[in-house]
């Protein structure tokens, strides 16, 4: 029911996204009182569950309009950057788009001046790999991949990435159906650091997916909700906020944070070259990590926020969850996928591709 | 004088979204990523062959299982009551207005384990997996697109004077040589715009793929949709490949018919 609703709600804002273009390249952008804001769909506390609806407050405190579209990949954010004219002032791209769109000169340096809420943030995601000087990006989420399993189902608790290898769930495996998430695990698994992998070690993930691929039901990414709420398959890997959603959804859904580590993820407010608003957008990201703020977006995408002032905000059933959350030791473990090498990124976008269609 | 100006808006339509759209494609498809000349996207595209055909076979399989069950449909339709006929085609347009994902997710629903599908069957003691298969993704794009068959066939059929028919029975003939050498041959250019609405969109079709097949029945569709972010390239080249096969589909179809498949 939840995903049926989740549909609706991604149409809905395909709808919102293709008047938005409309509306962001036409007028408005020079007038002041504006913020062009470009999120990943779902990636904000919107009023859902009796939340706030944080654009909404945002235009009540500051009086600047917020002009809401959003997009689903990092790819079609890239693209809308380099290929429309277009002018966003807040974008919130992920690691490794972070670093590709910082070589090629397309975000602007911040002012902190304009932003003291900044302070609020873990210094340890000041300056993550994508960002390493911590001149443009202020850190939204972060997050890291994990396993979901139905105890129902598999007989052996999951220690590592190689239960998704397991024969005798063989049919019952889900795997991301997304390069840089699937092959990061195989690499993982073949003993690689997937932050400096090369095109041999593309190569070496790829035979090791391709071991994978008769054991698997299915490539998934959103599909996965309903896979593993539902009881329709055994094992999963996926976001671990999103794995704390899907425990909430279905009693027999238990996780397991890899025991050899697993992948740091974040994505950042940025302000792209081409925006007209850079103070309203300075304000906007600000405005979104005040505690409360920050807080009441974290209870609506179970996704880490850096902002410590806000973790004291929340109860405490997210504010220890793992998955929100992992310790402190367990991210010793854990690497950024950041700053791979654009040939190698494109070489492994293909072979997944080619992974899948043979 | 007059229909020439009336004409220039349809004109700068297709100048912009079909004759330049296909120039860009053709361009990119002949480009490797430094933007040098190459046919190098095009030996990717060979890469995908297996896929290739694997999608052809599909959305040949589901047009001639939609063919099968439309035409007796609109047969029939074209022999009830104006009223009924009008309801009919009603039921068969409704489920259109529904966003084609969520008619999708539906069949996923139906197909899934201890969906009702399943349900039913394990009353009966027939068990088995209904879906993940390329079966699943036949039945999903046979339910798509029937409406696209069903509907030029009837509107062919139910133009057929009836005067024909009449002339036919007139001069001897029994019901089945009336259907086989009267209504058969003048609904020919139906089933003809039929076959062809349904094979072209089910031959690029994606995600219908994603959601009922298995590891193995992705389309390719689903490939271009995949590679096209990191290799227009390639993307463009498979896409163009696809449309010569289809052109050529369509040059075979227009053998049998009059002119009806392109134009």
């Amino acid at each position: 029911m939840k995903k049926i609703l989740s549909i609706i709600l991604c149409a809905a804002m395909l709808c919102a996204l293709t008047t938005g273009i409309a509306g962001c390249s036409g007028g408005g952008a020079e007038s002041k009182g504006e913020v062009n804001v470009y999120n990943w769909g779902e990636y904000i506390a919107a009023g859902q569950d009796g939340l706030m609806d944080v654009c909404e407050e945002f235009e009540k405190e500051t009086g600047i309009k917020v002009n809401y579209t959003t997009y689903e990949t990092n790819e079609e954010l890239y693209s809308m950057l380099k290929q429309s004219n277009v002018s966003y002032d807040v974008i919130v791209p992920s690691e490794y788009m972070i670093s590709k769109l910082i070589k090629e000169n397309m975000l602007q340096e911040l002012n902190f001046d304009n932003i003291p809420n900044y302070a609020n943030l873990d210094e340890r995601f000041k300056t993550l790999a994508g960002d390493p000087e911590g001149k443009y990006t202020v850190c939204y989420n972060w997050g890291v991949t994990a396993i979901v399993y139905d105890k129902t189902k598999v007989e052996n608790k999951p220690r590592d990435w190689d239960a998704l290898w397991d024969e005798t769930l063989e049919g019952e495996i889900l795997m991301f159906n997304n390069s840089r998430d699937a092959m990061a695990i195989a690499m993982q698994l073949c003993g690689i650091d997937p932050s400096k992998c090369t095109k041999e070690d593309v190569d070496k993930a790829t035979e090791k997916l391709k071991e994978q691929k008769p054991l698997l039901k299915k490539y998934v990414m959103d599909q996965v909700f309903n896979e593993m709420e539902g009881s329709q398959s055994a094992i999963a890997p996926y976001y671990a906020g999103d794995i704390a959603m899907m425990m909430e959804e279905n009693e027999d859904l238990d996780y397991c944070l890899p025991e050899s580590g697993s992948n740091l993820f974040y994505d950042a407010f940025c302000i792209p070259t081409c925006s007209k608003n850079k103070e309203n957008a300075e304000a906007f990201i600000n405005f979104m990590h005040k505690p409360e703020i920050a807080a009441e977006n974290c209870k609506y995408l179970r996704y880490g926020t850096p902002n410590t002032k806000a973790i004291e905000l929340l109860d405490d059933e997210i504010k220890n969850s793992e998955l929100t959350f992992p310790s402190e030791d367990y991210l010793k473990k854990c690497y950024v996928f950041a700053d791979v090498d654009e040939d190698v990124y494109a070489y492994m976008q293909e072979k997944f591709v080619e992974i899948q269609a043979n | 004088m007059k229909s020439k100006k009336l004409s220039l808006p349809y004109i700068a339509w297709m100048l912009v979204f079909t004759m330049i759209p296909l120039v860009m494609i053709g361009i990119t498809a002949f480009k490797d990523r430094q933007g040098n000349f190459s046919l190098e996207p095009f030996a990717n595209a060979f890469g995908y062959s297996g896929v290739f055909f694997k999608s052809l076979w599909i959305a040949l399989l589901s047009t001639l299982i939609c063919l099968v069950l439309a035409y007796p449909l609109a047969y029939l339709l074209t022999r009830m009551k104006k009223s009924s006929q009008n309801l009919i085609q009603m039921l068969l347009m409704i489920p259109m207005w529904m966003n084609f994902l969520l008619r999708i997710y539906a069949w996923v629903i139906l197909l899934q384990k201890n969906g009702p599908l399943d349900t039913a069957l394990s009353l009966l003691g027939i068990h088995g997996t209904y879906i993940g298969n390329t079966g699943a993704v036949v039945v999903g794009m046979v339910y798509e697109y029937l409406p696209f068959m069903v509907l030029p066939i009837y509107t062919v059929m139910s133009k057929i004077d009836t005067g024909l028919i009449e002339a036919a029975q007139d001069l001897g003939s029994n019901g089945a040589q009336v259907f086989g050498r009267v209504i058969f041959p003048l609904s020919l250019p139906g089933v003809i715009s039929g076959i062809t609405m349904v094979f072209v969109p089910s031959a690029s079709t994606f995600l219908v793929s994603q959601y009922l097949g298995g590891t193995d029945d992705i389309m390719i569709g689903d490939v271009i949709d995949k590679i096209f972010w990191t290799d227009s390239n390639t993307g463009s080249a498979i896409s163009l490949v696809l449309m010569v096969f289809i052109f050529v589909f369509l040059v075979i179809m227009n053998l049998f018919g009059d002119e009806e498949a392109i134009a």
